[in-house]
C-alpha cells in the first residue's frame, strides 16, 4: 500500500527540482525573453464603469502607420472568453461593463512609444448607470447582466431549518463582511505571442492552465486544437490569477501578433495588473444559529452573497465552493444555505487561493466566537461539542469515512500556543496595559479537488514517458508556480519506479507535448494527478513487466535497458491514465447532496494579536497552525505552503484592501495597496499530523489552499478577545479600529489610563 | 514602465560649483535629481513632466556629515545609511537615526539624500520631525553666496519652500542641545517597514522639578508640511506632566492639527492618534526616573 | 524629446562594460535589455518590492529607481555575479536546502539584500534579517524558510567546514 509504505524519495526534503536555476537567476520569466523584431504591446481601457462607446478617435499628431491597432472588429472567431459562461468579451465592443475593460490593443517595435500612443486614443461613451456593490444589485431595479443580475444561485437544504427556532434555547444572529484581494504575485501578467496564416498562433507566458488558454485561443482564433499552441514559461507567483485572465491576455497579444505580423510581447506594468486583472470576491454573509441549551447546533440558515464584478468568470464554481464551506467542521441536523453571485460593474472577480472558502470560513468561524460569547460558553468549548467525527454526516449528507482528527489537532494547537495560561495573562495585563493581547482560533476544513462530478467531468489524462536517452518525463498539464509541481510528481514517479530522484524530469508545459491533466487549481494536484503519476508508474512497470521482460525487484540499470527493448519494438515508452473516482462517489449536481469532495483537509488556527491603543493598531504577534492534510510528500515544501498561505491570510485580515473609486482601483500601486513584509509577519509555527488518504498521491491530500482559510477569523476572534469587540468585516484597518475604540473612549472620558 | 526615458535630459556636470553656475544660468529650467527615489517613482508612473534634470549623485561636496563639539553638519547629499552609519550622530542624535532607519527599505535608504527628502517637501516625510525638534538650521547656496535659516521656516505650504529657483539645499545643522532632553519619536505607518507615514510625531523636552521647562515637538502629515506644533507646546509648557495637562494637551493638538483625508488614511485618525502620541510622550515624561 | 545619448561604463559581475544609452534609462533596463542579465526583476518599478535589486559600490539598491548616468563608474553585483567559478555561494546552498524560493521571482533581490546583510554582519539575529529584508517582498513563502536559509548561510560563512545538514530543516 504505498499511501502507509516506508518512501525514499516521497516524504523526503529533496531539492526542488528547477531550484538552481531559480538562485542562479537563469529562470527564464516571461519578460526575460527577447527575440529579433519583436514587437511591444499595450492596451487602451474603459475609464467608466458602464457605457456605450460612442467615437474611437486617433489623435492624428501621432503617427499611426508606425502601430498596429485592434479592435473587436479584428477578432476572427468568437470574441469571447471561454469560461463556464462565454460571455467576457476578449475586447469591448461597442459597451463596457467595467473600468479598465479592455477597447483598443496597440502593437509598436519601441516599448517607450507605446504610452504615448496609447494616451493619444480618445474613447468617448454615453455613460449608463452603474452597479458598484452587492447591495444595489440586489435592489434590482438596475439589472446589467442576464435577467436578474445574478450569475449564480444555489440553494443547499437539510432537515427542516423552519421548525427548529420556536424551541431553540439560543438564536445568534450576524453579519460578516469581506473585501477583494489582490493576489500580488511579484510576477506581472505577461505574454508572448506569434501568429502566422499557415502555422496558427503560438503564446508563451505567465499562466497556470496551458490548456483553458488553449481552448480560448481556439474559439478567438477560430482555428482547430493543432494550430494553437500555448507553453507556460517560468511563472512568477499565481495564487489563481493566473487561472483565467491569461486567456485574456494570450488573446490580446496573438491579435496583435496577427495584425502586426511581428512577435509581439505584453507584459503589464504593477499599475495595469492590479487595476485591470481579477481579485478575490468581495462577500457578505449573514448567519442565523439555532442551538440548543448546550450549545450544540440544532440550525444554520445561511445567507451568502458576492460580488462577481461584471462578467460570470469562474464567479459559479467560487460560489459553489463558498456554499460547500459555509456550515464548518460542525454537525448539525438542519441547515439551509442561500448563495447568490452577483453582477455588478467592477472589474471581474475571480480565482484566488480559497476560492470562496476563506469568505464563508471568515464569517463562520467569527460567528461561533459571536455564539460563544452570547450564550456564554468558552469558543474552544463550544467547538469541540460540535466538532464532525467520522461516522457523521456533513451539511451535504456526505458521510464522513474517513478519520476526522479535530479533537486531537485543537488539543495540540492549545497545548502548543499554551492557550489558557497565555489568556489568563492577557486578561490581567491587558487591564493596565495599553496594548491589549487576545488568542483567537479557527476551525476548518478544505476540499481538495474539483466538487462533486468535477474531476469526472474533468477526465483528466497524465502520465510518464521514457525518452530514448534515459529520461524519465512527467506528462502533465499541470504547472509550476512555486508551490512544488514540478518536484512532488517527479518525486512520485521516482519513487513509484524504483528510481533516482535525479531520474526524472518533468516534460515542457506545452500543449503540443502534454496530455490534458486538468487546471492547476483547486488543491487538486497532489491528490487528483498525483495519484495519476502514481498509477501510471506503476502501470509502467506492468507494460515493462509483460512486454521488455522486466524482473520483480529490477535495478536502475534493469528499468532502463528493459525501457530500450520495449521501445525497440513498441515505437516509445509511454504510460498513460485518465482519472478514476474513488468507488461509491454519488453526488446529486440540483440538490448539491451527496459527496461532495472526495477529501478533506482538516485544520486548527491560533492567532495572537496585540491591539495597540494609541494607534489602533492590530499586529499578529504568534500563529499556529495544526492541520491534517493526509501524507506531506515534502516536508520543506510543505511547511512553505502553509507558512507562505498564512501570510496571505494574515494580509486579507489586517493589511489588504482594494480602494476603489467609482468602480476604478484608486491604490493601485505597490505603495498604496499594503501586503505584509518581512518585518511584520508572525513567527508562524507549523504541525502536521499525518493520515494517509488512500486515493491520493502516495496518501496525500490537498495542501494549497487550506492555509489561506483559516488566518482571517482566527485573528479578528482575536482582536475580540483582546478587545471585547466584535469586527466582523476584513480588511480591518487600524482606521476601522479606531472608529469604534474612539468612540468607547470618548464615552469614557475622561480615560487617562 | 510608463515614462519614456529619451523625453528627458540628464546632465551630471560633477561638481557643486558647475551645478549652481548652470543653476543661476538657466533658472527654473534644470530640476536638480539626488537619490533619485521620489522622481524615479513619478518617471515609472508616466508623470514626470521634468525634460531637464541635473544630477547632484556623486557630488562629495554636499554627501558629508561632520560632527563637532557644537554641532553636527549633515551634507544634504548625504543618505539615510550614511546618516545610521554615523555612530558619533547617533549617539547625540538618537532620533534623527530612528527616523533613518524607518525611511523605505534599506536598498532606499542607500540611495534616498537628506535634502532630497526635505526638498520634496511631503508632509510625510520621514526625516522632519525630528529636525524639527532638534533646532536644526537649514544652509542654502547658490552662486550668490549661503544663507542659513532655522529648518522650521524652510516650508511655506503643500511641496513649497523658501529656496529660489538657482538655490541648493547644502546641509542641516544641528547644535548639540539635547543630550540631557527627553526624547520621543513614533511614527505610524501602515505597517512595519516600506510604511509612508499616517502620522509621526518627534518631542524633545526638559523637566525641571516635574515641571516641563522646554518642550518641542515636530509632527509629520498633521499640516500641509512637517510642521511644529506650537499651540500645543504652549498648552505644556511651564506645567507637570499631569493628567489635566495631558488633557489639555490632547484638546489643543487636536484644535492645532489640520490633516486631511486621502489614499492612506482619514484626518480623524490623524488627528486622534497625534493626540494620542502627545499623550504617550507626556506619560513618559511624568516618569520620574526616566532616562533622557 | 531627448536625442542624447550617454556612454556608461561599469564594472558589473567583476567585468568591464559599457554601454550607450539614454543617461535616464533606468539600470534596471540596461542590465535586462543591454546586458542581458535578466536576474534582476521588474515587480513594481517603484522602488516597493525589491525584485530589482542589486548592489551598486557595495550598497543595496533598487534598480529600478536608478538613471543609468548615476552608475557610471560604479561597481555593480547583480545575482548572476553571486556564485563563484560555478560554486554556489552560501546563501544559495542554504536556500535550496531550506526552501528559500518558491516561484523565484524574488528570489535574485532576496539573494542581494541577504548577501548585503550577512557581509555586514556575520551573525544576524532574526531581527535584524527581518530588517536586512523588509524591502523584499515574497508572496509564496510568508518568510519563514528565508530567514531559515540566511542564518544557515550565517553559520556556514563562519564556519566553512560545519557541517550544512545542522542548519537546513
Amino acid at each position: 500500500m504505498s499511501t502507509t509504505a516506508k518512501t525514499r524519495i516521497v516524504g523526503a526534503p529533496v531539492p526542488r527540482k528547477e531550484g538552481i536555476d531559480k538562485l542562479v537567476g537563469r529562470a527564464v520569466y516571461v519578460d526575460d525573453i527577447e527575440r529579433d523584431g519583436m514587437w511591444y504591446g499595450t492596451t487602451v481601457r474603459s475609464t467608466i464603469p458602464r457605457g456605450r462607446i460612442t467615437a474611437i478617435t486617433y489623435d492624428p499628431r501621432i503617427d499611426w502607420t508606425e502601430f498596429a491597432i485592434v479592435t473587436a472588429a479584428d477578432v476572427p472567431g468568437n470574441n469571447h472568453i471561454q469560461l463556464i459562461v462565454a460571455d467576457q468579451p476578449c475586447l469591448a465592443d461597442g459597451t463596457v461593463n467595467h473600468c479598465d475593460e479592455p477597447i483598443v490593443l496597440l502593437a509598436h517595435p519601441h516599448k517607450n512609444k507605446l504610452r504615448e500612443g496609447a494616451t493619444a486614443v480618445r474613447i468617448e461613451y454615453e455613460p449608463l448607470p452603474a452597479v458598484l456593490s452587492i447591495e444595489e444589485s440586489e435592489r434590482q431595479d438596475l439589472i446589467v447582466w442576464g435577467e436578474d443580475n445574478v450569475f449564480k444561485s444555489f440553494l443547499l437544504e437539510k432537515g427542516n431549518v423552519d421548525e427548529v427556532w420556536a424551541h431553540a434555547a439560543y438564536i445568534v444572529e450576524g453579519e460578516y463582511r469581506t473585501g477583494a484581494q489582490e493576489h500580488l504575485y511579484i510576477e506581472n501578467n505577461g505574454m508572448i505571442a506569434e501568429w502566422s496564416a499557415t502555422g496558427g498562433l503560438t503564446v508563451w507566458g505567465s499562466l497556470q492552465c496551458p490548456y483553458y488558454v488553449h481552448k480560448t485561443l481556439k474559439a478567438v482564433f477560430d482555428l482547430p486544437d493543432e494550430k494553437v499552441r500555448v507553453i507556460q514559461t517560468e511563472t512568477g507567483g499565481a495564487f489563481g490569477g493566473k487561472e483565467d485572465y491569461p486567456s485574456t491576455l494570450a488573446s490580446h497579444a496573438g491579435l496583435l501578433a496577427m495584425k502586426s505580423g511581428h512577435t509581439v510581447k505584453m507584459v503589464y506594468d504593477r499599475m495595469e495588473d492590479l487595476a485591470a486583472t481579477t481579485k478575490r470576491h468581495p462577500s457578505r454573509v449573514r448567519h442565523r444559529t439555532a442551538l440548543d441549551k448546550d450549545g450544540k447546533l440544532l440550525a444554520m440558515e445561511i445567507d451568502l452573497a458576492t460580488d462577481g464584478g461584471a462578467y460570470s468568470t469562474l464567479s459559479a464554481t467560487v460560489l459553489s465552493r463558498a456554499t460547500l464551506h459555509s456550515c464548518g467542521p460542525y454537525v448539525c441536523p438542519n441547515i439551509r444555505v442561500r448563495s447568490r453571485a452577483w453582477a455588478t460593474n467592477m472589474v471581474p472577480y475571480g480565482a484566488f487561493r480559497g476560492f470562496g472558502a476563506p469568505q464563508a470560513i471568515f464569517a463562520t468561524e467569527r460567528h461561533m466566537d459571536e455564539i460563544a460569547a452570547q450564550i456564554g460558553i468558552d469558543p474552544v468549548e463550544l467547538r469541540r461539542r460540535n466538532f464532525l467525527h467520522q461516522g457523521d454526516r456533513n451539511a451535504t449528507e456526505q458521510l464522513m469515512r474517513e478519520p476526522v482528527i479535530l479533537d486531537r489537532l485543537l488539543d495540540r494547537a492549545l497545548a502548543e500556543s499554551d492557550y489558557y495560561a497565555k489568556r489568563e495573562r492577557f486578561a490581567r495585563e491587558n487591564a493596565t496595559s495599553p496594548v491589549k493581547r487576545g488568542l483567537g482560533l479557527a476551525t476548518f476544513y478544505h476540499g481538495s479537488g474539483f466538487t462533486g462530478s468535477g474531476e469526472l467531468y474533468l477526465n483528466s489524462l497524465a502520465g510518464v514517458e521514457v525518452t530514448a536517452d534515459n529520461k524519465v518525463r512527467v506528462m502533465v498539464s499541470n504547472t509550476e508556480f512555486g508551490q512544488g509541481t514540478n518536484t512532488i510528481l517527479t518525486q512520485i514517479a521516482a519513487e513509484a519506479l524504483g528510481l533516482a530522484f535525479g531520474d526524472v524530469t518533468m516534460a515542457p508545459p506545452d500543449t503540443a507535448v502534454i496530455p490534458n491533466s486538468g487546471p492547476t487549481v483547486a488543491s487538486r494536484t497532489s491528490m487528483v494527478v498525483g495519484r495519476l503519476i502514481e498509477r501510471a508508474s506503476l502501470q509502467l512497470l506492468e507494460m515493462l513487466r509483460s512486454g521488455a521482460g522486466l524482473g520483480a525487484h529490477a535495478s536502475r540499470e534493469e528499468f532502463f535497458a528493459a525501457c530500450d527493448r520495449y521501445r525497440a519494438t513498441q515505437g516509445e515508452v509511454k504510460s498513460l491514465c485518465h482519472y478514476e473516482a474513488p468507488p461509491g462517489i454519488y453526488w446529486d449536481d440540483k440538490t448539491y447532496h451527496g459527496e461532495a469532495y472526495g477529501a478533506y483537509a482538516w485544520a486548527i488556527y491560533l492567532a495572537q494579536v496585540a491591539v495597540d491603543t494609541r494607534d489602533y493598531s492590530a499586529e499578529v504577534e504568534d500563529f499556529w497552525t495544526v492541520q491534517e492534510v493526509g501524507r506531506v510528500l515534502h516536508p520543506v515544501m510543505a511547511k512553505g505552503q502553509i507558512e507562505g498561505g498564512v501570510a496571505q491570510g494574515i494580509g486579507y485580515a489586517l493589511y489588504e484592501k482594494v480602494v476603489c473609486q467609482n468602480g476604478h482601483m484608486a491604490n493601485n500601486q505597490m505603495t498604496n495597496y499594503i501586503m505584509p513584509t518581512a518585518a511584520d509577519v508572525p513567527p508562524i509555527h507549523v504541525i502536521f499530523e499525518e493520515i494517509p488518504f488512500l486515493h491520493g498521491g502516495y496518501g496525500a491530500k490537498g495542501i494549497g489552499e487550506l492555509p489561506h482559510d483559516g488566518p482571517a477569523p482566527a485573528i479578528l476572534n482575536a482582536i475580540r478577545d483582546a478587545t471585547g469587540v466584535s469586527f466582523n468585516a476584513i480588511p480591518l484597518l487600524p482606521e476601522d479600529v479606531f472608529a469604534v475604540l474612539a468612540a468607547r473612549e470618548l464615552a469614557e472620558e475622561p480615560a487617562i489610563k | 514602465m510608463r515614462g519614456d526615458c529619451e523625453a528627458h535630459d540628464l546632465i551630471a556636470p560633477g561638481s557643486l560649483s558647475a551645478v549652481l553656475e548652470l543653476l543661476a544660468a538657466e533658472p527654473g529650467v534644470w530640476t536638480p535629481i539626488a537619490g533619485g527615489t521620489e522622481i524615479m517613482v513619478a518617471h515609472a508612473a508616466g508623470r514626470l513632466n521634468i525634460p531637464k534634470l541635473v544630477s547632484l549623485w556623486g557630488i562629495g561636496e554636499l554627501r558629508f556629515i561632520k560632527v563637532t563639539a557644537d554641532s553636527a553638519a549633515i551634507g544634504a547629499g548625504a543618505t539615510f545609511v550614511d546618516i545610521r552609519r554615523q555612530a558619533g550622530l547617533c549617539e547625540s542624535w538618537p532620533l534623527l537615526a530612528r527616523a533613518a532607519s524607518w525611511i523605505g527599505s534599506i536598498a532606499n535608504q542607500s540611495r534616498a539624500t537628506l535634502g532630497g527628502n526635505l526638498v520634496n517637501g511631503s508632509p510625510a516625510a520621514d526625516s522632519s520631525p525630528t529636525l524639527l525638534v532638534y533646532d536644526a538650521e537649514i544652509e542654502m547656496i547658490s552662486v550668490r553666496g549661503r544663507r542659513r535659516i532655522p529648518y522650521c521656516e524652510f516650508h511655506t505650504g503643500y511641496k513649497r519652500n523658501v529656496l529660489a529657483s538657482d538655490e541648493l539645499v547644502f546641509a542641516l545643522h544641528l547644535p548639540r542641545r539635547f543630550s540631557h532632553h527627553r526624547q520621543y519619536l513614533r511614527k505610524v505607518g501602515t505597517r512595519r517597514a516600506m510604511a509612508i507615514s499616517k502620522v509621526a510625531l518627534a518631542g524633545t523636552a526638559l523637566v525641571d522639578n516635574g515641571i516641563v521647562s522646554e518642550i518641542r515637538l515636530g509632527a509629520a502629515s498633521l499640516a500641509a508640511f512637517p510642521a511644529r506644533l506650537y499651540k500645543t507646546e504652549e498648552s505644556i509648557l511651564g506645567k507637570p506632566a499631569t493628567p489635566e495637562t495631558i488633557a489639555s494637551a490632547r484638546a489643543a493638538l487636536l484644535a492645532e492639527a489640520a490633516p486631511i483625508d486621502d489614499i492612506r488614511s482619514t484626518a480623524e485618525y490623524r488627528k486622534r492618534v497625534g493626540a494620542n502620541l502627545v499623550e504617550e510622550f507626556l506619560l513618559e515624561l511624568s516618569q520620574e526616573d526616566a532616562k533622557p | 524629446m531627448s536625442e542624447c545619448r550617454s556612454s556608461i561604463t561599469m564594472r558589473v559581475n567583476g567585468e568591464s562594460c559599457t554601454v550607450i544609452v539614454a543617461p535616464m534609462k533606468r539600470l534596471l533596463d540596461v542590465l535586462r535589455e543591454d546586458l542581458r542579465l535578466t536576474g534582476a526583476k521588474e515587480g513594481c518599478g517603484e522602488g516597493e518590492c525589491g525584485s530589482c535589486s542589486v548592489r551598486m559600490d557595495g550598497e543595496l539598491v533598487n534598480s529600478c529607481l536608478i538613471p543609468v548616468l548615476q552608475a557610471d563608474g560604479a561597481d555593480i553585483q547583480t545575482v548572476e555575479g553571486l556564485a563563484s567559478n560555478g560554486t554556489l555561494h552560501p546563501l544559495q546552498e542554504c536556500f535550496l536546502a531550506c526552501g528559500g524560493a518558491q516561484c523565484g521571482i524574488c528570489t535574485p533581490g532576496m539573494l542581494m539584500a541577504a548577501a548585503q546583510l550577512i557581509e555586514r554582519n556575520p551573525h544576524p539575529s532574526i531581527a535584524e534579517i527581518r530588517e536586512g529584508l523588509a524591502g523584499n517582498l515574497c508572496r509564496c513563502t510568508g518568510f519563514m524558510r528565508i530567514f531559515e536559509s540566511v542564518l544557515a548561510a550565517a553559520t556556514q560563512v563562519q564556519n566553512p567546514e560545519e557541517d550544512k545538514a545542522d542548519h537546513a530543516r
